[in-house]
């Protein structure tokens, strides 16, 4: 079989950095991505890391994508193999026709390569020994000297790196020249010695726009700044503790008193996930914004303050940045599998709020937006990011905030509302939409106290077990719900170009993916409506969009269709019309992924009628 | 169990205190623990307590777990808002409430159940982050809502009302404070409010993570021979190591104690404590020596009660978190929100 031709694309390829944890190439490779960027081209980078701090494999994959396809695309065109480690399965991932850059410094016999590919060795660690003496410069400047022959193959700009470099140790200016060095170092080498550029080539364009390049849980983080978030109280857990770092950031930079120094803000490390929401719920009781962050397990320890939320009715907010479970999981990879145990958290009847952001834009904007809605609402909001959003530099549209909002604080009654003879009853339902008024502590003398319980009570706070008034609350608390879904984000739709009989439902990360798998079975003639959920309970329009379409594929990144269950329990639609798309692997799902899935799909219900055995 | 309800009218002549309330302004609803309970003694303690501060009820937050301790917020301070959690976790409810509001009281009500058991993390952690509270356990060696399982302070070899003997350990729930760096803590018997009273009051106002145990025998699950929590064994094992007369810094009364025997501890505030020294050698300043006192008296089966330790200059969370001094619950957009110009330049800084 003849070789394949080697791919040559321009502003359109996948390259894919295999590293050691802990050898500082996070920083090249980011600043690779950030390059891409600068000159003009989109870039989806993603880490692929170990639960591990140092020694075992990472990888760091850029897709360069001028037609702005952000989600993973699958496949690899040019493998960066700087790990031995993991060497034959990296040599393995190439695309026909693809590029293998390695360190060609010690031998390797010819069995070890592939012919089908375009191999280019380069002695990076003997240019290392030759340039340094001291083996950690050794180390972190073979990051840059490769990015400097990258530079070159690709055909990318070098001052745009030497910028980044500047903007990178700006701070630590020595740092600056001995870095540009080792970049020319590289990029010298590579022009004089390889065949430069390869058939992968950077052009620059102007197709990013005015988009903003950041992570989920920053983004997340800020959303809590400018939404008023005052505690925080959370645990360590991957991948959400970069969401309580960023918040700690961000608050040092916006949140401290300029006068008095002091901070407008708590954040509490605490000793476990049972007590950060519990710190969030006597916060959120006391007046306070408050939230913490975690990822599944977090949310397992959580269950029973959640119920306690739900039922005497107290504002929290919980960031769940969801990583592959049963269990401990895989707890460096991504998915969508807390949906279930989100919405229905806790022992006895109950349904929560939950937010699905599709990226780090409306992480920020949803994650603002919690604390109106538990303050409206009353209970716990969950902002359900995943791995894949959180930990991820992702290009997306740039905040944006409007300055004459006003924080919605939700039936609060004041000292002057009681004084003014008001009626209250802390769970008396006024106004028909099922949310009561509430007092914060020490609001008034004689009026408005009430004690808080998670046992049951009547519609004065009064404890009681008598049947009656117990089913009286719990059908508010359904009225609530009911309120809630003209509350939370509506979903947005999309209409296939032509009418059709089939739909698909899809939320969250998976947004760029589908996008693009949209694009793709539109050129197979494959023509589906989207629909993209961004809340749950379900506003009005999900059950109408299923009566619209023969089959509606739900597409989500779990085992055991999670969302489908719930559209199933809540729009009482029948199941044989909802097909699950599902992909659970630990990585991203892609477009590929779901074109192929969909596709083959619409084949067989084109092609015969559903068997029924 | 008492089940008919209190005449909300009282007495002309009932004492009033600084802020023309009485006694009956600090009560709440009628108990429905079992009678003759040590915990209603607390209650009342706890009513005499505020009652002489003159502290404003709905200044008060009232935050407790679950168990029969637990209940009793619901008894003292009807005006004040109370919160009835989750078993074990009133210390981080009491905390995110303390954050949000620095400028309430914040009363923990617990139990040995609650506190020692499934909350001793908790309790622990609120400990040693030095919340500003009066934290309270309410300690009957028992399970009495579920009807009398040993708990976690129970004294090994003592017996259950059923005849089993305890064979674990026990913890000491003051001795564990000290070492978790609580800056006030004391010992007391429910049935000894003479000394409960002044250690509630100099608690209430200390600011710092202050912590009490009370012993407070159950009358259904343990009080019978072979408890060691009973009222008649704390009466003969009780060695209290001083006698404590506060005086607020906001109403300050004549000592009349002599000299020699009695101690004036001044507390951040400017209240003081007068402690008339009944063990000559204890000094309440020294935390190590408290620890050495306590074990070396468990010993010999004695129960030390009286205020064991206090740091006069103690700091608190908000302290250690440069908080603010306005609540934070109080806390608006312009104060909280940085707005679109600064997060025009953010997005900047992201490209």
């Amino acid at each position: 079989m003849p070789a394949p031709r080697p791919i040559s694309s321009v502003n359109d390829f996948v390259i894919r950095f295999a590293n050691v944890n802990g050898s500082g190439s996070a920083s090249a490779n980011e600043m690779f991505a950030r390059a891409v960027m600068r000159m003009g081209v989109p870039v989806s980078p993603r880490n692929i890391f170990p639960s591990n701090i140092q020694g075992l494999p990472t990888w760091y994959e850029v897709r360069v994508t001028e037609a702005g396809h952000l989600g993973a695309r699958g496949g690899v065109d040019m493998m960066v193999a700087m790990n031995p480690q993991t060497w034959d399965k990296d040599v393995a991932m190439i695309e026909p026709g693809g590029y293998l850059f390695y360190d060609s410094t010690k031998p390797l016999p010819p069995s070890r390569f592939r012919d089908d590919i375009t191999v280019i060795g380069m002695p990076l660690t003997a240019i290392c020994n030759a340039e340094y003496t001291d083996p950690r410069q050794r180390q972190l400047f073979k990051n840059i000297i490769y990015l400097g022959a990258l530079s070159a193959l690709l055909d990318m700009d070098p001052n745009v790196l030497e910028t980044l470099i500047g903007e990178q140790y700006r701070t630590k200016e020595k740092l600056i020249q001995p870095n540009v060095h080792a970049l020319h170092l590289g990029r010298d080498y590579a022009l004089k010695n390889l065949k430069c550029p390869i058939g992968l080539t950077v052009r620059k364009a102007d197709k990013v726009g005015d988009r903003i390049f950041v992570e989920g849980n920053s983004a997340a983080a800020l959303g809590a700044v400018y939404g008023g978030a005052t505690v925080c109280a959370w645990y360590p857990i991957t991948p959400s503790s970069s969401l309580a770092d960023a918040f700690t950031r961000h608050c040092a930079k916006l949140r401290v008193d300029p006068q008095s120094k002091k901070a407008k803000y708590a954040i509490i490390q605490a000793e476990d996930e049972l007590a950060s929401i519990g710190m969030v719920i006597g916060a959120g009781w006391n007046g306070a914004r408050a939230f913490t962050a975690t990822s599944g397990p977090g949310i397992s320890l959580m269950q029973e303050f959640i119920g306690l939320s739900y039922f005497a009715e107290i504002p929290a907010v919980i960031f769940n940045v969801q990583r592959a479970g049963p269990s401990t999981g895989m707890p460096t990879r991504t998915q969508q599998c807390d949906v279930i145990s989100c919405a229905y958290a806790s022992h006895g009847d109950t349904k929560h709020v939950l937010l699905f952001p599709e990226d780090p834009r409306e992480a920020f904007e949803f994650g603002a937006l919690s604390f109106d809605l538990a303050d409206r609402l009353q209970t716990t909001i969950f902002v359900m990011l995943d791995l894949d959003i959180g930990m991820n530099h992702r290009l997306c549209r740039p905040f944006t905030w409007d300055d004459k909002r006003r924080y919605d604080r939700g039936k609060v009654m004041t000292a002057a509302d009681l004084d003014s003879g008001r009626e209250f009853g802390r769970y008396l339902d006024v106004d028909g939409d099922g949310i009561p008024y509430r007092t914060y502590p020490g609001t008034h003398p004689t009026k408005g106290s009430f004690f808080t319980r998670g046992t049951s009570r009547d519609r004065y706070a009064r404890y009681t077990e008598e049947g009656g008034p117990y089913v009286d609350n719990m059908q508010r608390l359904i009225r609530k719900f009911e309120t809630a879904k003209d509350l939370v984000p509506r979903p947005l739709v999309a209409h296939a170009k032509k009418p059709g009989k089939f739909g698909v439902i899809y939320y969250g990360s998976t947004s760029p993916a589908m996008d693009e798998a949209a694009e793709m079975l539109e050129a197979d003639g494959h023509h589906l409506d989207r629909m993209r959920i961004r809340a749950f309970p379900f506003h009005s329009s999900v059950p109408g969009f299923l009566a619209e379409h023969d089959f509606v594929f739900v597409v989500e990144q779990n085992r055991d269709a999670q969302l489908r269950s719930l559209i199933v329990n809540e729009c009482n639609v029948d199941p044989v019309r909802l097909v699950p798309i599902l992909h659970y692997d630990g990585t991203p799902i892609t477009a590929r992924f779901i074109a192929r899935e969909i596709g083959q799909r619409i084949d067989t219900l084109h092609g015969r009628p559903v068997a029924v055995s | 169990m008492t089940y008919l309800t209190k005449p909300k009218f009282h007495h002309p002549g009932l004492p009033k205190n600084a802020l023309g309330f009485t006694h009956r302004d600090y009560e709440g609803s009628v108990s429905t623990l079992c009678a003759g309970c040590g915990h209603d003694s607390i209650t009342g303690a706890l009513i005499q307590a505020f009652f002489e501060l003159s502290i404003e009820p709905h200044r008060v937050a009232k935050i407790s777990g679950i168990g029969c301790s637990s209940k009793t917020p619901t008894y003292f301070l009807g005006h004040s808002h109370g919160f009835n959690s989750v078993h074990g976790r009133m210390p981080s409810v009491l905390t995110g409430a303390n954050l949000a509001n620095r400028d309430l009281i914040y009363l923990g009500v617990s139990g040995d159940g609650d506190s020692a058991s499934i909350g001793f993390g908790q309790f622990a952690h609120s400990i040693r982050r030095g919340v500003n509270m009066t934290y309270i356990v309410e300690n009957n060696g028992v399970y009495g809502l579920t009807k009398g399982q040993f708990s976690a302070t129970a004294d090994r070899g003592s017996k259950s009302k059923r005849g089993v003997t305890n064979t674990d350990n026990s913890i000491d729930l003051a001795a564990i404070a000290l070492q978790l760096g609580a800056t006030y803590v004391a010992r007391s018997f429910s049935g000894d409010k003479a000394q409960l009273v002044p250690i509630l009051k100099a608690a209430i106002e200390h600011k710092g993570a202050a912590f009490i145990d009370v012993i407070s025998p159950c009358v259904a699950f343990n009080n019978h021979a072979g408890s060691t929590k009973s009222f008649d064994y704390v009466r003969e094992h009780n060695e209290a190591v001083n006698r404590l007369d506060f005086i607020s810094g906001r109403a300050p009364i004549e000592i009349n104690y002599e000299p020699g025997t009695v101690q004036i501890v001044e507390q951040h505030d400017g209240s003081r404590l007068a402690l008339r020294k009944i063990n000559a050698d204890y000094d309440v300043n020294d935390r190590t020596a408290a620890l050495g006192f306590l074990q070396k008296h468990a010993a010999k089966g004695q129960i030390v009660t009286g205020l064991l330790y206090v740091e006069p200059d103690a700091s608190d969370l908000h302290t250690h978190l440069a908080t603010v001094d306005r609540p934070l619950n109080q806390l608006g957009e312009q104060d909280l929100c940085p707005g679109s110009a600064a997060l025009d330049k953010i997005n900047a800084s992201l490209r």
